[in-house]
């Protein structure tokens, strides 16, 4: 039995352009030969500094980026090549929360359309009234009113924005969610319900999860297994507890020091 | 958000007063044939640079006075003493046909022959100014309201696609735009005009003009379009509609396009003056509407007559008032729409 997502020898690499005429002169190294396997049902803790390549490793797997080298399986079916409707069914299964609430709502649209539009794409033979009501149930899921379907995304505090990311995020009834640094940006009494609201989800509707963020503290609360990724490459990998209490990469071991709680 | 955004626009004072400024124009525009008292075309040889007739009231009617020639050669008239003649409400006149379509013969006020009523005075050949100028604003202003709306939609179309395709259309679009905006905007103007007609019909002479102006204004338009939608391309949302496994055409229209419509409307409005200006400039210089059909620029070119000057017929002038007004109508809107969809002009929600 394949693990639910693999990723192996995963490589990005951005051109870097200058000059005049815009011509290459060298490339980033966002990720360097990473290699990862996620179980069902888990979580995967993903840290690393600013500009390690996190959120690069995230959008791969869901192919907002194609990688330059290696590859990404899930279920053991490889989907890094995958192109337009090929991809479509993964889209269905791999679903992803981004880090800026603010930004990740179309403001132009009222919440209720903003759900209802992955339930147009995957389940086209929905009508209209059962789609209403699975935005109802998606929205009392992610605790907030069903009423709210008919406001706009302004009208919403930060937290209550993520909350409706998380909401579309399950509309498609995904097995395996990316969150990336889904409460960096939020308030701080904040932050602990939007954790609590994923790891209750991961729960009830048996989730996998890749759990990026830059501070170990809530990456050790949600994880059962830990990544550390620096300059593009894996550097440690393990079990939460031995990680946070037995880091053997220097780098692992200046992370954990910048945490304050743990001091 | 339409209706909010029309609140908060009203709330302004500079927003008010050139909403309600240009509603009165564009009111008077419509209903020109009914609004004046005569055809812009009735000429009367004997009544040539009459001045604006004086309103009285008399024996509870509001009356115009009735003039004397007093010397040819100078065009002065003389009021003769009282003798006036009464207004008359909703009455028969020349006949005329409502929105290019309902026959009539109604006008809101007339006076019976002999007299005329000459509210800013008569041209060269005796024809109304305030009759011209009413059916003037018709052309001046719908030039500008169509010549935007087919510019924003160029604008939209190519930027949006240069955008969102990236490659080689949008480099092909780009050097495009960069060509039309090096060529100085009216040397092209009036080439393209001299290279495209000799005689045309009227209107077909209005058609060619809103699109020469369209065609050298979608440019700037594009450019920008292209630039918002560069940036929003990269904004999570976008990022989540790919995501969720839509399709690339339906992002571009439902997600990408309408985020950039409240910068479409401000610069829309903002640029309303240019054609208006565009189509006094060629009408000015002999290039746009052609006689017998009226246009303020083409008033105001044949207003430039020393013998205006000399001898002070300063209505003939007022249609170049009137492009004054528009055009700064149009300028403190677009202001005004500007501070309402975003105080510092940013994006919707960033
Ligand atoms: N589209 C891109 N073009 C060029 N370089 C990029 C691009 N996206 C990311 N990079 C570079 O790749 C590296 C990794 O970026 P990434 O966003 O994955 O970091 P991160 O770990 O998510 O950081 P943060 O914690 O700040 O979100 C950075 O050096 C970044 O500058
Ligand atoms: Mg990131």
């Amino acid at each position: 039995m394949p693990p639910l997502l693999q990723v192996s020898n995963l490589s990005v690499h951005f051109p870097v352009k200058s000059g005049f005429l815009q011509r290459q002169t060298g490339v980033v190294k966002a990720l360097d030969g990473v290699s990862l396997e996620i179980e069902k049902g888990s979580t995967l803790g993903l840290v690393g500094e600013s500009g390690s390549g996190k959120t690069t490793l995230g959008r791969a797997i869901v192919r907002l980026i194609d990688p330059t080298a290696g590859s990404v399986s899930y279920q053991g079916h490889v989907i890094s090549t995958l192109r337009g409707s090929d991809l479509r069914p993964y889209r269905k299964k791999i679903q992803m929360v981004f880090q800026d609430p603010y930004n990740s709502l179309n403001p132009r649209l009222r919440i209720g359309t903003i759900l209802a539009e992955p339930l147009e794409i995957h389940f086209p033979k929905m009508s209209p009234s059962d789609r209403a009501t699975r935005v109802a149930e998606l929205l009392e899921l992610v605790g907030l009113d069903p009423a709210h379907a008919r406001r706009f995304p302004h009208e919403f505090s930060g937290g209550q924005r993520q909350r409706i990311g998380i909401a579309r995020a399950l509309a498609v009834e995904p097995e395996f969610i990316i969150c990336d640094e889904p409460v960096s940006a939020l308030d701080v009494s904040v932050q602990a319900q939007i954790v609590n609201l994923l790891m209750d989800l991961q729960e009830k509707l048996n989730l996998t999860y890749l759990f990026i963020a830059h501070d170990l503290a809530v990456v050790e609360h949600v994880s059962d297994q830990i990544a550390v990724l620096e300059h593009g490459k894996l550097v440690e990998e393990g079990p939460s507890e031995l990680i946070t209490t037995h880091p053997t990469h220097p780098y692992t071991q200046r992370l954990l020091a910048s945490i304050p709680s743990l001091q | 958000m339409a209706a909010d955004l029309l609140r908060s626009l009203l709330r302004r004072p500079a927003g008010m007063i050139s909403a309600c400024l240009l509603l009165l124009l564009y009111g008077a525009a419509l209903f020109a044939p009914f609004l004046s008292p005569t055809i812009p075309s009735a000429q009367d040889l004997s009544r040539t640079y009459h001045p604006p007739t004086a309103l009285v009231w008399q024996n509870g009617h509001l009356s115009v006075r009735l003039y004397r020639l007093v010397d040819p050669s100078t065009a002065t008239y003389e009021p003769l003493p009282d003798q006036t003649a009464t207004l008359r409400w909703f009455s028969h006149g020349p006949a005329y046909k409502f929105f290019w379509l309902i026959p009539s013969t109604r006008h809101l006020f007339t006076v019976s022959s002999p007299a005329t009523i000459y509210l800013l005075g008569s041209d060269a050949t005796g024809r109304d100014v305030f009759t011209r100028l009413l059916y003037g604003a018709g052309i001046s202003l719908s030039i500008g309201l169509i010549g935007v709306a087919l510019t924003s939609f160029l604008g939209l179309t190519i930027g949006g696609l240069a955008g969102y395709l990236g490659g080689w259309p949008d480099t092909l679009a780009m050097r495009l735009t960069e060509f039309l905006m090096a060529v100085p905007g009216l040397y092209l103007l009036l080439a393209l005009r001299a290279a495209l007609s000799s005689r045309f019909p009227s209107d077909a002479t209005f058609l060619l003009i809103v699109v020469i102006l369209s065609a050298l204004g979608w440019a700037g338009t594009a450019r920008v379009v292209r630039g918002l939608v560069l940036s929003l391309r990269e904004r999570p949302f976008i990022l989540a509609a790919n995501v969720i496994g839509q399709r690339p055409w339906t992002i571009l229209f439902r997600h990408l396009l309408p985020n950039t419509f409240s910068y479409l409307i401000v610069a829309a409005t903002l640029s309303v003056p240019g054609y208006i200006l565009g189509e006094a400039a060629l009408s000015f210089l002999g290039l746009g509407i052609q006689e017998p059909s009226s246009s303020w620029g083409l008033m105001l070119g044949q207003a430039q007559d020393i013998k205006i000057f000399m001898l002070n017929f300063w209505w003939l002038l007022t249609p170049g008032l009137a492009i004054i007004l528009t055009v700064i109508a149009f300028n403190l809107l677009g202001d005004a729409l500007r501070d309402a969809v975003d105080p510092r002009f940013r994006l919707p929600g960033k």
